[in-house]
Formats: structure tokens, sequence, C-alpha cells
């Protein structure tokens, strides 16, 4: 027989094999807590989409929520869903599209749990008009060791939903999600894309397009230097208005290879991105896309971070405030350009100003860079360490869904709220991020 | 009118996955399950899935005595039972039941009896009825007895004889019997086992094959279908090797 499969997280970095115990139903999480006492804490665990530690239990050890992915109520006249926190957004997506109903907010992967969108209060590309997705969670239900199940929600429990909003999975271990859906009427997207030439330009753009379009996202190509630094891709998205509701086709193809060493380097850097700001020939693209395309381009391809080789990669995205958010760009994305490392996607987003119901939401009224890079161990250090100082003089923070490096002193000053986090967290739950962040 | 279809060991892995296939197309579904929170939580779904209407009766199907009620009232509240799926079963830890007769009893009568008394039951009512096709979950397991699971593979011997002369039987009266055997399938059951990752299907990967396999009324089908070339291989070998061997 094959050795124990072992669970990880998305950037295969640090790699501590994590043991998997399956959950199949609501009433097994009191059971399993109890049957980890011995080597606990555990921590409840999605589809292992975090890139870095916060995914991964301090002692290894994690529940499987896969198993548990019923939809327990769904009123398609509302919109309004109760589902088991195992369900992946793909799926509650496969059957709500067809009825007319899609997400809220969604990532930029359809691949996560409910648990594991509300535990990190993921954002997407509308951000600016429709926060977090914290925002549309009614309300929760949560296992927790001392108190059994409990129901929490803005009105009830109020301090506990807030700690289990971007909580980290902490708080308890999240059973069932209340969640309000939107009405669409068709499932495309209508996607305009334009070119832009400089740093200075994106700004621009998002001043004159973000107001009046829901999505909106820019990448840019982190290998320009000089003259051409900052150019990239302004993407602007909207639901079309009328056309057929699919939930489309689901073929996935598979990345073939696990290379021992990254195929992410400087030549195939410069080339994917030189090629991919010059795909598009007209300055400005109009298109009607399915919706799966313009959310997800990555989850066509089944295992894609395995082209970063066995050693795995570190997604860097950060947000900084408004005020100087422009300058700090700059200055990182010369800092990055300079290192000659960098990623086939670093993208550019203006999130807005509406508030999370979560104590730890990562986004802020500002500007969100996040950038992928091949794990080197010196190289990145050097390199984070930089930018890490950047962010913290300009009051930006890091996004811990993404993180495997940050400092527990720039953690606790840019996350004042985690003490009360900390102090709601349930003793038996613990994750290798917070150990690492909170010492 | 939607389909009537009826689920017996409605919270296992492959029972959910393919109730979710037939809840997909609007049919009406009965289901039957020993644990009644969580069987709710499986029709909940269902219902949210498209199913017409999902109803639940909670029985351990070692209880037989209850089961001409469960069968009266599954064909009371579906009409007509278009389909039917056998799918209860537990996986014996091999090494007890080798040293605890009770629990070698216990577990052969889950597997075995309770299954084939319920396939008799169903039987009855689907002659009946005249029509209706009725799957029941085997296992290669049951197609030799290996030194790992004998106990569990013995069960579904007797369970796989018992669907044959069953489908023979049936054929003349217009009902059709089929019979599933899966390999390895990541579940609830096999969750504490090591399985070999590529050998492991997934419920619905499996689901997809009962479901084809009821409406085309295959009569014995393996899931997935490599299965059938492993077992044809390891039903061949003489005695006096695959006793040597390891399996």
């Amino acid at each position: 027989m094959s050795p124990k499969k072992t669970y990880g997280s998305w950037g295969r970095y640090p790699a501590f094999p994590q043991q998997g115990h399956p959950i199949h139903w609501r009433e097994n999480v009191a059971q399993a807590l109890v049957d980890s006492a011995q080597r606990s804490p555990v921590l409840a665990y999605g589809c292992g989409r975090s890139y870095g530690d916060s995914c991964m239990a301090a002692s290894d050890h994690v529940l499987l929520m896969g198993g548990m992915n019923r939809i327990l109520s769904a009123d398609w006249g509302t919109g309004l869903v109760v589902a088991e926190a195992g369900l992946t957004l793909a799926e509650l997506t496969r059957v709500a599209l067809p009825r007319g109903w899609f997400l809220n907010v969604t990532p930029g992967t359809k691949f996560v749990t409910l648990g594991g969108a509300v535990a990190n209060d993921v954002h997407g590309k509308n951000h600016h008009v429709m926060g977090t997705f914290g925002r549309h969670v009614r309300s929760l239900t949560l296992h927790r060791t001392a108190d059994g199940a409990v129901t929490v929600s803005p009105v009830e429990r109020p301090e506990l939903f807030a700690a289990t909003v971007g909580g980290l999975g902490l708080s308890g271990v999240i059973l069932t999600v209340e969640l309000q859906l939107r009405p669409v009427t068709s499932s495309d997207i209508e996607q305009t894309s334009i070119r832009f030439g400089s740093l200075d330009e994106f700004f621009d753009l998002a001043a004159a397009y973000d107001r009046d379009n829901e999505y909106t996202v820019a990448w840019i190509d982190c290998m320009a230097t000089g003259k051409k630094s900052g150019r990239g891709f302004y993407v602007i998205g909207n639901h079309a208005k009328e056309g057929e509701l699919s939930a489309g086709p689901t073929d996935v193809v598979t990345f073939p290879v696990d290379p021992t060493v990254s195929l992410v380097n400087v030549f195939s850097l410069r080339a994917f991105n030189f090629l991919y700001y010059h795909s598009q020939f007209r300055r400005r693209s109009v298109r009607r896309v399915p919706y799966g395309q313009f959310f997800y381009p990555l989850d066509r391809v089944s295992m894609w971070n395995r082209m970063y080789g066995r050693a795995g990669f570190q997604q860097y995205q950060c947000v900084v405030p408004y005020t100087d958010g422009r300058e700090v760009i700059r200055s990182m994305l010369s800092e990055i350009s300079r290192s000659g490392t960098g990623s086939f996607l670093a993208v550019l987003k203006q999130c807005g100003a509406l508030p999370s119901p979560g104590l730890m939401s990562f986004p802020l009224h500002g500007v969100s860079l996040a950038l992928d890079f091949p794990q080197r161990a010196q190289i990145n250090q050097r390199l984070f360490a930089n930018l890490d100082a950047l962010v913290h003089e300009a009051g930006g923070r890091l996004y811990p869904a993404k993180d495997a490096h940050m400092s527990a002193a720039h953690f606790q000053s840019a996350y004042p709220a985690w003490q009360r986090v900390e102090a709601l967290r349930d003793p038996q739950l613990l994750s290798r991020f917070w150990q690492r962040v909170t010492r | 009118m939607t389909q009537g279809v009826l689920i017996v060991g409605a919270t296992s892995g492959i029972a959910q996955a393919l109730a979710r296939r037939f809840a997909q197309r609007g049919a009406r579904l009965f289901l039957v399950a020993r644990d009644s929170a969580n069987v709710q939580s499986v029709a909940a779904d269902l219902r949210a899935r498209g199913a017409s209407a999902a109803d639940v009766f909670v029985m351990d199907l070692n209880e037989t005595e209850r089961l001409d009620l469960m069968l009266k009232s599954a064909w009371q509240t579906l009409e007509r039972v278009d389909f039917a799926l056998v799918a209860h079963g537990t996986l014996p830890d091999a090494a007890r039941a080798s040293s605890d007769s009770a629990y070698l009893i216990q577990q052969f009568r889950t597997n075995a009896e309770s299954v084939i008394v319920c396939l008799a039951g169903l039987a009855r009512c689907f002659r009946s009825q005249g029509n209706g096709v009725l799957a029941v979950i085997g296992s290669v397991a049951g197609d030799r007895g290996r030194a790992s699971n004998y106990a569990y593979g013995a069960a579904k011997a007797a369970v796989h004889a018992f669907a044959s002369g069953l489908r023979a039987q049936l054929f003349r009266h217009g009902v059709h019997v089929v019979t599933i055997k899966p390999g390895f399938v990541a579940t609830q059951m096999t969750a504490h086992l090591d399985l070999p990752a590529r050998l492991t299907a997934q419920p619905d990967t499996v689901a997809a094959r009962i479901e084809s396999a009821m409406e085309t009324r295959r009569n014995i089908v393996y899931a997935p279908g490599f299965w059938w070339l492993i077992m044809t291989i390891i039903r061949l070998l003489p005695e006096a090797l695959f006793k040597r061997l390891k399996l």
C-alpha cells in the first residue's frame, strides 16, 4: 500500500504534511474534537487553498470538512441558502446559477469551501462595491468545545460572529453558513480589457471606471523596468443582462508533471509577461465571456501550483491605504523588478471602503497588490523584508490566507483586534500561522 | 410523471452521490437509513438540489421485522418505484472478525442477511408492480475471498449469488436487477484506511456508473470499469498461487 495521503497548503511552503481526519456529519465534529484531545490542537481544513500555514494545524492533524457538503435549505425565491461548511463555491454555483442565483462575492478560485470563505473573509474583483464575503453571511453555526453547537450572527452573539468572520477557523469549527445570494439574469460577463502603459495610467483608469463597474482588476507586468514599468491591463466586468443561465462545463486539465525545480524563472517570466502584454492588439477590447473564464481562469488547470516545483512558492499579497498608496506600490514594483523574480500574475486591485463584519478581515480602503514567487529562501527573505517595511510604514498589511512569512510584530500592529480573536479562540483549535504570529 | 426512487442505506457515500443525480433530474425520493438526523440532512440537501420530494424512513436494516412496513410506506409515498438501490453496509475490521465470533456474525448479518432479505422484499413489490430497476451494491471483494478481508468478501459473495438468481427470476416479470461491484471508493466507510490513491474512486464517479447501468439495464457492472480487468485476472489465478499472494 502507498503511504498515507497527507494534506498541505496551496503554496506547498512551508511543508508540514497534515494528517487528515474526515468529517462527514455535523454531529461528528464534537467527537472528533474529543478524539483529538490527546494530540490537540487541531484545525478544520477545507480545500487547502490557503497558500501558507494558516490552513495547517499546530498538531499537524486536521479535520477534513469536504464530506460535510449538504445544502440544508435553499429558497430559490429569495436566494437565501443554508449549507454545511464543507460545500465548495463550485458546487453551490453549479446548483444555484441555473436557478438564476450567483455569489455576491467570489474569490479567484471556486475551489474553496464556504467555511474557508468565511474563515478568511475572502474578497473578489467587486470589493469596491460589495465588500467582503462576510458581509453576505446572515448567520453561522459553529461547534465550540466549551459550548457545543452555537448560532452566531451580527445580532446573536455578535462578538463571536465578528471573531469568526476572517477569524481563520480558530473560534470554533464552522458547521453551517447562511448565505445571501444575488439574482443574475445571465451566466455571462461583459468584459472590457484596457491596456495601460504606466502605474499612473492605472490609477486614472481606476478613478474613471471603478465607480460604475462591478468587477475591476488589473494585471501588471512586474518584469518591465524603466519607462515600461507598471504597464498592464485593466479589466472591467459586469453581469450580462440577458442570455443563458448555465453553470458551464466543468472540464479541467491537470498540470501533468510535478517538476523537481520551478518552471517559473526569470526567462519564462520575461517571455510570458512580454507575450501576455502584447497578446491584445488593440488598446481596448470588449468581449462577452462565460463567468468561469472571467472569475476563475486558473481553475481550468488543476494543480497549477505544481509549476513552481517541489519547493513550492509564496504569494505576497498586501493592501496599503489610499493616502500614499500610489507611491508605495511604485516603490514595491521597483523593488520587485530589481530582484529579477516575480510572477505570471501580478494583480492590482482597488479595495473599497465598505467595512467587513469581521475583526481581522484583510482588505482596507486602498490598493491591493498580489504576486507569486517561487520559493527560494534567500531571495525571498531579502525581498520580502524590504516589501514588508514599505507596507508596514504605509500602514498597510499582509493577507494571512496567503502568508508564510509575516513577522509577529507586523501582524500584531496590522491586526490590532487579534487579541479579541485570541480571547474567543477555542483552545482545541490552533493553526501553525496563529502560533507563529501571536508569539 | 417524475421518477420514483427508493434508496436503502441513503446516508452512505455512494448512495448520497447517486441520490443527488436523481434529485437534479427532479425525481421523488424515498430514503431509508438508521440515523434520523443524518438522513434528514440528506433529504434537505436533495430537495435543495431539485428533488420533487424527499421522504425519510428511519430504520436499522437489521430489524427485518420492520421491512414490510418500510416497503409499504415507500410504495404508498412514491406510488410507483422506478429505481431502487440497496446500498447499506459496513466494512468489518478483519482482525476482529477473525477473533470475535459475535462480531463476525453481526457483520455478516448486516452485509449479507439484511441485504438479501431487503432484496427479497423489494422483489415482491416490484413483481406486483410489473416493472422497475433494482440495483444492489456488491463489491469486488465478493469476487474472491482474499486474505485481507474475506469476512466482508464472503458477505458480498452471498449478495452477488442472491442477486444473480433474483435477476433471472424477475427478468420474466419485467423487473431488472443490477449488481454493482465497486472497487476502492473514498467514503466514510473507508475513511480510516490507507487506500492506494490511483485506484481509489470518488463516490460520484461510482454513482455516475450506477445511474447509467440502471438506465441501460446492465446486469453486472464494475465501478470504475477497470476493476473488471483486475478482478478477471484475480479470479483466474490458480488457488495454489493465489493463496501465496498478499492481497
